[in-house]
């Protein structure tokens, strides 16, 4: 045995390994869904309504109709074979919305598509556009949650007996008797304004017809194709033997793309009637006035300490402001719902009381937007936790320190019914408060008048990769929790696995290419990852709510381990040794310490071309399929500190560090899982400092540009600083948390935290977000005012 | 509207000619008349970035600018800076560095990164950070593209200096 071949297995999970998509999207030539072009592709354009609450009198289209290059002009009507958008919930007192892909006798937001056009190309189409007349005739509205929840409001819809369209109670232990007997209560009104998710790629969909077999194939800027094709399959009649989905490359959504849109029905439907492809994209008004819009809530919450600083109670009430309609297929509770559900956070309080109500109010649509609910949660909670901290005279970290869940007493059921497993809720809070050097900062407080700092801590739980025993949106009937995979060898020996799953920018391709090298033993650019296909999977929803890394990773491990098993059996057949003895790695497959080695294009070759080396019994197809639900789901945790400087003068508020200590169990990529960190944390900035969809009186628009309404620059966002900790892994096949939208979670409460303190000498506090110069200026004056009555 | 313009151009290193309504935007005639997908429209007022392009060597947003804006010009698109064999370095950094990842945003990173290089000192982050504010990522956080773009003025000033 001197020539004994030994083959190192390499590990792909954990390394930053380059990602095997960057390769086509770094050289223009990746693929999104507006850059489909086939002959005869017509455009369609939209106009949409001025208006945010009226009747519809009259349209008027003939000019329009007689414009050289105009196809067709289509109002309601034409559509009236196609059910409304309607999503239901089996949550009580949930009332659904019914929403026609175009409005019919009335519109309820600026912003809503009234008519469409088709038109040769996209510059006719707009010339249409501006050829039709629609009359209206405008209705009283209540633009705010506030306003239109009042009985005396004006209802926006007719059908339905208010404007509240849900509301729901959480209660666990007894409330009311723990804040009465509680020795310190801390409360406060916090408010997180209407945000949008400005993915760089506006919506788009290209409804390719294909003749020749006459099917429909959807090329759609989508992150959830399964649902889109499941549902436009149920609106128009369609099976998936005559309609696909197919996302390609998808520009970021971060929510926005995650729910089922009118004009991507539209294209559908007309692709079919007329015979021929359509394709939409949506300009960037377009895009920031009927993408889905997301938080927009107030919380009052109250919370109850006793003498020692441990939490008793806490007590909330919130209004979610949802918009004019219900979004499919997640719900109008998804959002505040899940403010409610989140609440406790991380914590032990024994006592916990939440209502919950949705108003509809004539304003776009609210939908998901990473963090969903969490950060209206955390931001709400960790302020009322610095509060308590400040009333008890208390240091933030050490207050947190005696209220968090800790390592011995999961899994932890909080108010809300949700369970904690192990995570890392101590050792982020530790990592957190050793990172930022409190002593040096609360010396250049005292010391600097040039600025005013300020330190602010936040920390979180939330639940990723849930399975099936809970709805993703709560109420929602439909089955989120499960994913399949089909791993298969084909007779070149290439390893291709394919998901329902869709990355949007997550790099799917290359994280689950490492899962399956690393369980199989070939290499990651061995592996074609293949996701975003309908036709391609039985079933499959998409990539959203920090799932693709549990449940797509999970089913990965599954998967391959299952084709590993016929791998070996193969290989044993062939060796004449048992399954056990043989080992996989780097493209071989062995028995250690002997001659016995075939790579995997010999193996497949003897599969499925060789006739007589293996006994046709033992030729068995490489290929293998599997699914799995993690029922419940995995707890992800996280700190977040910030630090900020305010310039006395001009009250501009920079954020000067941030840094995040987070358990996301074991890294598949850490440069990616550095990424998703520092993007969702961007996201958080703006939503702290930044963002904020603004409408008028009359529920106008009055941020429908990116000149009005602001994201995060590179000059706005700091380094990002990540400390990954790994405690425990979860039982997840391959010990996998979710980290998607963990960055937008933490980041908005920590940096309000941080900029209350930096005003602490003025006693202001940061109740509502984003806080911008302007706010501050308001808050100051109001604080001067007050001083000088007293 | 049907009347049409005559022009002439270069787009990476190949002659072109077309006739283009004196209305259509450089980005649409790129995009829609030559196939050149790569480069991405993300706002259409100029605020994004993402539609970056070289125009005589400096860096122009192409929703900003007519088709005829470009007649007798030397346009230099992403398709232009490297292929998918064999990238330019300014993309293989991106690539080390994980400075994308929807991949949505990046040609007008790219092509801005080119023209700031060419341009500006960038001696620190605050001032790599200003020259690459002008392009809007929504998925990085920007923090990876500032480490890419750090090593590769790195690069630059060691070549200079030597």
């Amino acid at each position: 045995m001197t020539d004994a071949i030994a083959y190192a297995r390499p590990k792909y999970i954990g390394k930053s390994i380059q990602r095997l998509e960057d390769s086509r999207l770094l050289t223009g030539r990746g693929r999104y869904a507006a850059d489909f072009q086939v002959p005869r592709m017509a455009h369609l354009a939209f106009v949409r309504s001025d208006q945010a609450y009226a009747r519809i009198c009259q349209i008027e289209t003939h000019d329009a109709k007689e414009l050289p290059g105009v196809i067709g002009i289509f109002t309601a009507s034409d559509f009236a074979h196609i059910p409304e958008i309607t999503a239901p919930s089996k949550m009580l007192n949930y009332h659904p919305t019914f929403c026609p892909v175009l409005a019919r006798d009335f519109v309820r937001y600026v912003g809503e598509p009234v008519v469409a056009i088709l038109a040769e190309d996209r510059y006719v189409g707009e010339d249409a556009a501006a050829l039709i007349e629609i009359e209206y005739d405008p209705r009283d509205v209540a633009v705010t949650a506030r306003e239109a929840s009042s009985p005396n409001a004006p209802k926006l819809h007719d059908s339905l007996g208010s404007n509240t369209i849900f509301s729901r109670q959480f209660a666990a232990g007894d409330c009311v008797k723990a804040i009465s007997d509680a020795v310190h209560v801390v409360s406060g009104q916090f408010c997180m304004t209407r945000k949008t998710s400005v993915s760089i790629e506006p919506r788009a969909y290209m409804a390719e017809f294909e003749p020749q077999k006459d099917t429909l194939t959807l090329h759609s800027a989508t992150n959830i194709p399964g649902i889109v094709r499941d549902e436009i399959g149920r609106l128009l009649g369609l099976s998936g033997n005559k309609f696909r989905v197919v996302t390609c490359d998808v520009g970021g959504s971060f929510g926005g793309k995650g729910s089922l849109y009118p004009e991507e029905i539209i294209v559908c439907d007309l692709a079919l009637r007329l015979e021929r492809s359509i394709k939409y994209v949506a300009d960037r008004m377009e895009d920031i006035l009927s993408s889905s819009q997301a938080f927009e809530e107030e919380v009052a919450a109250t919370l109850a300490v006793d003498e020692n600083g441990h939490f008793t109670a806490l007590k909330a009430d919130i209004l979610g402001d949802i918009g004019a309609y219900s979004i499919y297929p997640w719900t109008a509770a998804l959002e505040p719902v899940q403010v409610a559900s989140f609440l406790p956070g991380p914590y032990r309080i024994p006592h916990y009381t939440a209502t919950v109500r949705g108003i509809c109010t004539p304003k776009p649509p609210t939908g998901p937007y990473r963090g969903v609910g969490r950060p209206m949660a955390v931001f709400a909670l960790e302020r009322l936790v610095d509060k308590a901290a400040f009333t008890l005279g208390l240091s933030p970290t050490e207050l947190r320190r005696r209220n968090l869940v800790g390592t011995e007493e999961f899994p932890h059921r909080i108010g809300s019914g949700i369970i904690w497993n192990r995570s890392g809720f101590h050792e982020c809070l530790n990592a957190a408060e050793e990172a930022v050097d409190l002593p040096s900062i609360q010396a250049e407080k005292t010391s600097r008048k040039d600025k005013w700092v300020g330190v602010g801590f936040a920390s979180y739980a939330e639940l990723t990769g849930i399975g099936s025993r809970i709805a993703v949106a709560p109420g929602m009937p439909m089955n989120t929790g499960a994913e399949t995979a089909t791993i298969r060898i084909d007779a070149t020996g290439a390893v291709s696995a394919v998901f329902a799953m869709s990355s949007h920018g997550q790099s799917l391709e290359t994280t689950l290419a490492q899962i399956v090298a690393e369980e199989l033993g070939v290499l990651p650019e061995d592996v074609n990852v293949i996701q975003g296909d309908t036709s391609l999977t039985p079933h499959g929803t998409g990539t959203y709510a920090s799932r693709s890394a549990v449940i797509g990773g999970g089913v990965a491990v599954k998967a391959t381990r299952g084709l590993l098993v016929k791998v070996k059996r193969v290989a044993a057949t062939l060796f004449g040794v048992s399954p056990s003895d043989i080992q996989t790695g780097d493209g071989n497959i062995f028995v250690p310490n002997t001659n016995f080695a075939i790579n995997f294009a010999e193996i497949a070759r003897l599969v499925y071309s060789d006739m007589s080396t293996l006994p046709q019994e033992a030729r068995e197809t490489l290929e293998f399929q599997a699914t799995y639900d993690p029922i419940v789901g995995t707890t992800t945790s996280a700190t977040h500190a910030a630090v900020v400087e305010i310039d006395p003068e001009t009250l501009l508020i920079k954020l000067r560090r941030h840094f995040v200590a987070e358990d996301c169990g074991r890294l598949i990529n850490p440069l990616v899982v550095n990424g998703q960190v520092h993007g969702g944390v961007a996201q958080g900035i703006g939503a702290a400092l930044l963002e904020e969809l603004k409408f008028d009186d009359a529920g106008q628009p009055i941020t429908a540009t990116l000149a009005d309404y602001l994201v995060p620059t590179s000059a706005e966002v700091p380094d990002l600083e990540v400390a990954h900790i790994e405690t425990e892994l979860p039982d997840s096949p391959g010990g996998f948390r979710g980290m998607g939208e963990g960055g937008t979670i933490g980041a908005p409460a920590a940096i309000a935290n941080a900029v209350t303190d930096a005003l602490s000498q003025l006693g202001i506090e940061v109740n509502s977000l984003p806080i911008t110069p302007s706010k501050l200026h308001a808050l100051i004056a109001a604080a001067t005012k007050q001083d000088r009555q007293e | 509207m049907s009347s049409k313009t005559h022009i002439t151009l270069t787009i990476n290193d190949e002659p072109y000619r077309a006739d283009v309504e004196p209305r259509m935007l450089a980005a649409d005639f790129l995009r829609d008349e030559l196939a050149l997908t790569g480069t991405h429209i993300g706002c259409e007022h100029g605020v994004c970035g993402a539609c970056t392009i070289l125009l005589n060597g400096v860096s122009v947003r192409s929703c900003l600018l007519l088709a005829i804006q470009l007649d007798d010009a030397e346009v230099q698109t992403v398709e232009g800076l490297g292929s998918t064999r064999e990238m330019h370095r300014i993309q293989t950094a991106f690539r080390e560095y994980h400075a994308l990842q929807c991949g949505f945003c990046t040609p007008g990173f790219l092509m801005t990164v080119q023209d700031i290089l060419n341009t500006l000192p960038l001696r620190n982050d605050k001032e790599i950070r200003d020259a690459l504010s002008g392009n809007i990522c929504r998925c990085t956080g920007y923090d990876h593209i500032v480490k890419a773009v750090r090593s590769l003025v790195t690069e630059r000033d060691k070549i200079a200096n030597q």
